[in-house]
């Protein structure tokens, strides 16, 4: 029995380290290949021995597909190819492939430089790696192999994210990735054709929320954000460098102008600089309406936001920063939340989730007395959040699974406890199985795949003319002799299928005597077998031949005198095996005599 | 299988393809050479131009005066200047279901096509297609609509006149269907109906066929097509190339296994070559500007200007140009060169990983930063500011018959000093140049076609071997000022099929096969049978449901339950007519055995005879006859169909059933 099998390495009832292995016709696909924010130990790659304990994974794995550039869906791809050792191909759009490579190197630093970890993958190992990628179009059919074939959607998470069709024959899986249903102030929506995949994977991490309109959620940000500079308080805002980062820019840029402010905004490291390059080059992945003006005003040139240098920090006065890693976990943003955490003043806006174990999520769920490095810091500042971060919610999500249709669904990238609840949402409404296994765990889906064969045009022809054009379109019955030889099926009709395997026709006739009391002329009889039959088989063709013989269809009767008896006349009804229905009918029927001639 | 022909230009294409249930059209030229047959729109009144004599004809009938002008010798249209049409009464054209566009020069009848002809399909393009495609319009839509011109003129066209003409305008084709341009309107709502396609994007067309555009490699976005259903194949080759100049490499494999391969827009200068010719460009350049003349290079707004900027980036510095202006004039030139910089994913691999670093892929964004280029919408406003000779301009429409192109010709034409280079192969040149006559101007011509050419389609062809070739006519003879040079044309086996405007071609391949799904539940019942080593047979007897051209094969029916008559009859009306066909029957019968099996069935008193063909079993009891030949066997029996039923079970026993 053909089926679909699904073992989450990473993302399975949780969020981070996204890793999924799909089997699908004899095929074996990883979908993503994230680290886990939360943990710095083994923790935070997938587990590959899973697939194999020795040897190279490239002899299990058919190909690899990573969504989109954020580390929790590419983070352990240098790790994965070059220190377990993966030589497939590895797929993913042109400005994930752009923008991957340096996000991996940023974290390599973070981890190897600043924390010291020996046995991390090196630069060369990220260039190693990036080596094997392909990129892909939109839309593009790319044929992994002569049965394994792949599309890129659409995602509008982040520049150049995408959801990926995985299809073997007729049988298809469709990856979300991380996907955002509505438009942002930079990106597009989500979008899918009608693809009806036996199985979508969907990411589910706001399972639960229904987000209140995008404006209202703006004008609340840009609210907190100018009331705190206005009492002279210090804004931070930590953010991924790619993402999210360009469209509060877009957000605080515009309102910056609109209302005339002075109060400095800064970016943090160079990275962003280069990330806007990178917006400007991929403009046809943004959204319509940035794609239409960059002519004349290219949206990602901001004038009012500079480059923040760490001496800024310590500034008096208010100001606005964006800082980078977004979870608050490392790097700059932590910096400088330590150096403004205790004034009351100043605010931390967290634009996006955060994953556990990371301070973000901590000040999030309300702690605020932190550990670090053997210190206690205690947090005045204020605390918000906002969801700004690209998922689809609730809502988007069912939206998708209606774009979609798939046949079964399973969940992935999100809480257990969401995700129960968003479960028995889509059980319900679209009256599907829904599946949400943990980490290690395998769902078992059997398909029952159609069998693509040749049927040849004059068959098809004959059994479509068969219906008079108006009902063409109704169900109809075919008969044809299916030839197999060396995996190549056709369908082709009973004679054909003897002429080309060089067999003759066995004809198989039969001929019945029907006894009559009739004592005129053969031919008068034959002309009253003829007048009867007629009367009585409206539906079919009645003649009488020169020759004196009826036939009916192609069942021939004939009237003959008996040998003895003068009164009685024999009929001799004669049929092919194929007419046998109606022979037999024939024979009955005149079995029971001729009505009466008028007299 | 049909292909209607709409164009005769064999580089500005317009077919229709009949293929299964659907009618598709392939590209969409606009043939503009026509325009050289008028007087060219001067930007600034120029007196040259309006003063050139009036043509009569021999008789000295002077009725034609207020149209024709003529100018060293030559006769010129006064009036808005026209295009040549495709064809447009030889197909129903509302019958087209879409239309795929190849590059953006072959869409420029777009708007003809969508607007005009009540077409109601969908229009299949590449995003870099449809945005050059629509500066290319706007830019023409532009030069035309700035000038306006009160003169539209028609007398000319009467077949009875036009025959009195002197040539070229008596042997022009088609006049009576020349139409004047498109308005920006027109332009908007025809790219309206475009969808955007990627590279290697299956689309599917009602079921029945998948079209697929693949990378040509001459243009940004250029694209061949793939049209085919699951057993035939057409691919359609237009404007292709194999140099590596800044678009993605053409993808040859995919168009292997064609059955037929429709072959258009090959390189109109066979005998020049596209790097030799960029060399002289830059050194005619040189040379001017160093004696202090200015250079003129009509040109298209995108295409073959981005490496011609590319190689001038380059060039500039070593040949010591650094100071020298360069001006790009069009109303869509930063339209163009940002556009360019935004498509890295359509770009050769080189272009490609630049992006990546992040860095613009073409190198003008350098020139414009450091000031060597400068663009301008058009003369007037600033350009006439920051003007300085000598200097190099970018400037159209290559016909010379409209654009900024006008002016230049008209204001450095009498200075030696100054030179045009043309390097846009559409317009023969000399005629382009006949209404500036006499001209002290030096004219360079550096044709630079990219696009295949005859070496390189007879190794393409060797390589995807399609089965029949299709092309237009003036590929299956050498071109006709070359007429010794029997290189120059398509040399294929078997010969390729020709066409010309107007015809209508029967494409030679006969429909065999068409795909079926059979179900899954369906295939679990089927009883294959090997009959021979290798080659196994099942008989099957299933309901075929059609739908948007995709047939599926389901289990019948199980045999209607007798129920309760209400009931019956709704089943009745959604199954078929079920009757279950009876097979056929192959095999032939031993005698002996199956007089064997008579007998262990319990029938006696068998008399076997011998006949010509076979044998004849008497069962004399029964008074029946069996007669057995090789391939045939015949029951005769009274009229008792217990009898005949087991004696037919008998004799099944012994045959296959098909």
């Amino acid at each position: 029995m053909p089926e679909i099998r699904v073992t989450p390495l990473g993302a399975g009832q949780d969020v981070g380290r996204s890793c999924i292995l799909v089997s699908i016709g004899g095929k074996n696909v990883m979908l993503d290949c994230g680290m886990h924010m939360g943990f710095n130990d083994d923790r935070r790659f997938p587990d590959f021995s899973y697939i194999t304990q020795n040897g190279r994974l490239t002899d299990f794995l058919d190909c690899v597909i990573i969504s989109h550039f954020h580390l929790d869906h590419c983070g352990a791809l240098p790790y994965f190819s070059e220190m377990v050792g993966y030589d497939g191909p590895i797929y993913m759009t042109h400005p994930t492939q752009a923008i991957c490579p340096i996000l991996l190197e940023d974290y390599r630093k973070i981890a190897v430089d600043k924390k010291g970890e020996a046995n991390f993958f090196t630069s060369q190992m990220i260039k190693d790696c990036m080596k094997k990628v392909v990129a892909v179009h939109l839309h593009q059919t790319v044929q992994v192999d002569d049965e394994l074939e792949i599309k890129a959607y659409y995602a509008g998470h982040v520049l150049g994210a995408a959801m990926f069709q995985i299809k073997v024959g007729s049988e298809s899986v469709v990856y979300t990735g991380d996907y955002n249903m509505t438009p942002d102030r930079h990106l597009g929506a989500a979008w899918i054709d009608k693809c009806r995949p036996d199985l979508l994977i969907t990411e589910s991490t706001y399972a639960t929320t229904i987000r209140d309109s995008k404006r209202c959620r703006e004008r609340d940000f840009l609210k907190k954000v100018h009331e705190t500079v206005e009492r002279g308080g210090k804004v931070l805002i930590p953010v991924f460098a790619l993402g999210r980062a360009q469209e509060l820019c877009i957000l605080l840029e515009t309102f910056w102008e609109r209302m005339n402010l002075k109060v400095p905004i800064y970016f943090s490291t160079g990275l962003t600089e280069k990330a806007n390059h990178y917006y400007k080059l991929f403009i046809t992945w943004t959204n319509q309406k940035i794609r239409k003006t960059f002519v004349h005003r290219n949206m990602f040139e901001f004038k009012h936001i500079k480059a923040f240098d760490r001496a800024f920090a310590d500034n008096p006065g208010p100001m606005v920063v964006f800082a980078t890693p977004g979870m608050l976990h490392a790097g700059q943003s932590l910096q400088i939340f330590r150096k403004w955490a205790g004034n009351e003043k100043n605010m931390v806006i967290m634009p996006g989730y955060c994953v556990q174990g990371t301070v973000g999520h901590k000040i999030l769920s309300g702690q605020r007395k932190l550990e670090m490095e053997g210190r206690q810091l205690e947090v005045r500042m204020q605390v918000e959040y906002m969801s700004f971060s690209a998922h689809a919610d609730a809502k988007g999500i069912m939206q998708l699974v209606g774009q979609a249709e798939p046949r079964r669904v399973l969940l992935v990238h999100g809480e257990a406890k969401k995700m129960e609840f968003l479960k028995q949402k889509i059980e319900q409404e679209f009256r599907v199985s829904c599946y949400m296994p943990a980490n290690g765990e395998t769902v078992t889906l059997p398909t029952s795949p159609s069998i693509p064969v040749s049927v040849s045009l004059g068959l098809l022809k004959r059994e479509m003319a068969q219906v008079p054009l108006p009902e063409a379109k109704k169900p109809r019955l075919l008969h044809g002799t299916l030839i197999m030889k060396e995996g190549n099926f056709r369908l082709v009709s009973s004679e054909q299928a003897l002429k080309e395997l060089g067999l003759a026709e066995h004809q198989l006739r039969f001929t019945c005597r029907v006894h009559l009391h009739d004592t005129r002329k053969e031919q008068e009889t034959a002309l009253r077998v003829y007048s009867h039959l007629k009367s009585v088989l409206r539906d079919h063709c009645v003649q009488h031949l020169p020759d004196g013989s009826v036939t009916v269809e192609s069942i021939l009767i004939q009237a003959a005198a008996h040998s003895e008896d003068p009164g009685t006349k024999v009929l001799l009804v004669s049929w092919t095996y194929q007419d046998e229905e109606l022979g037999s009918y024939l024979t009955a029927l005149l079995k029971k005599g001729l009505p009466q001639a008028p007299s | 299988m049909k292909l209607y022909c709409l164009s005769g230009h064999p580089t500005l294409p317009c077919n229709v393809l009949k293929f299964k249930s659907t009618t598709i059209m392939l590209d969409c030229g606009l043939d503009m050479t026509s325009t050289l047959n008028f007087l060219p729109l001067p930007l600034v009144q120029s007196p040259r131009l309006s003063n050139l004599p009036c043509w009569s004809l021999k008789d000295g009938n002077a009725f034609l005066d207020k149209e024709l002008k003529e100018c060293s010798g030559h006769v010129f249209v006064d009036s808005v200047p026209e295009f040549c049409l495709p064809e447009t009464e030889l197909i129903d054209l509302s019958t087209v279901d879409v239309i795929l566009i190849s590059n953006y020069h072959c869409m420029m009848a777009l708007p003809y096509i969508t607007e005009h002809t009540g077409f109601t399909g969908t229009v299949y393009a590449t995003e870099p297609t449809v945005q050059i495609g629509r500066l290319l319009m706007e830019e023409l839509v532009n030069f035309i609509e700035r000038v306006p011109k009160a003169q539209s003129a028609s007398l000319w066209k009467n077949k009875d006149i036009q025959r009195l003409l002197p040539s070229p305008l008596k042997d022009a084709v088609e006049v009576s269907t020349w139409r004047r341009c498109y308005t920006m309107q027109e332009v908007n709502s025809a790219l309206s109906k475009i969808q955007l396609v990627g590279y290697s994007q299956k689309i599917e067309l009602f079921g029945a066929v998948q079209v697929t555009p693949l990378s040509s490699g001459y243009a940004l976005g250029s694209s061949n097509w793939i049209i085919q259903s699951h057993y035939e194949k057409v691919s359609y080759v237009s404007g292709s190339s194999l140099l590596t100049t800044h678009p993605q490499p053409m993808d040859q494999t995919s168009l292997k296994n064609s059955d037929v391969l429709v072959l258009t827009g090959l390189t109109q200068i066979p005998t020049a070559n596209p790097d030799g010719m960029v060399g002289e460009f830059c050194s005619n350049l040189a040379l001017t500007v160093r004696n202090g003349g200015n250079v003129l290079v009509p040109c298209y707004p995108s295409g073959v200007i981005y490496d011609l900027l590319e190689c001038l980036y380059q060039y500039i510095d070593s040949a010591g140009l650094s100071s020298v202006p360069f001006y790009f004039i069009s109303p869509v030139a930063n339209s163009s060169l940002e556009f360019s910089q935004i498509f890295a994913e359509w770009l050769c691999h080189n272009k490609q990983s630049k992006v990546y670093l992040p860095e613009p892929p073409f190198p003008h964004a350098e020139l414009i930063q450091t000031n060597k280029l400068k663009h301008y919408p058009s003369i007037h406003g600033d350009f006439s500011n920051d003007f300085r000779q000598p200097c190099v301009v970018f400037t159209g429409h290559p016909s010379l018959r409209f654009g900024d192109v006008v002016h230049f010709m008209e204001l450095w034409g009498k200075s030696s000093l100054n030179t045009v280079i043309f390097t846009e192969p559409d317009f023969s040149y000399l005629e382009a140049l006949a209404p500036y006559q006499p001209l002290a101007m030096k004219c360079i011509y550096c044709p630079i076609d990219t696009r295949l050419n005859f070496i390189q389609v007879s190794k393409l062809l060797k390589e995807v071997q399609p089965l029949h070739v299709v092309c237009p006519e003036q590929y299956t003879q050498p071109p006709p000022a070359q007429s010794h040079r029997m290189d120059l044309m398509i040399d294929c086996q078997p010969p390729a099929m020709s066409y010309r405007r107007a015809e209508v071609l029967a494409l030679p391949f006969k429909r065999r096969y068409e795909k079926i799904e059979i179900m899954p539940e369906l295939a679990d019942s089927l009883v294959p049978m090997e009959i021979k080593p290798g080659i196994s047979l099942a008989t099957v007897s299933a309901v075929l449901h059609t739908k948007d051209n995709k047939h599926v094969l389901q289990p019948p029916p199980r045999p209607a339950q007798p129920t309760s008559g209400k009931k019956r009859k709704r089943v009745t009306e959604d199954v078929p007519d079920c009757k279950a066909l009876k097979p056929l029957l192959s095999g032939s019968i031993p005698v002996e055995q199956f007089v064997q099996t008579l007998e262990k069935h319990g029938f006696s008193d068998i008399k076997v005879e011998d006949t010509a063909k076979g044998h004849i079993v008497l069962l004399q009891e029964a008074e029946t006859l069996i007669q057995i030949e090789e391939d045939s066997t015949h029951i005769i029996c009274d009229n008792d169909e217990m009898l005949r039923v087991r004696l037919r079970d008998l004799v099944l026993k012994f045959l296959q059933k098909f």
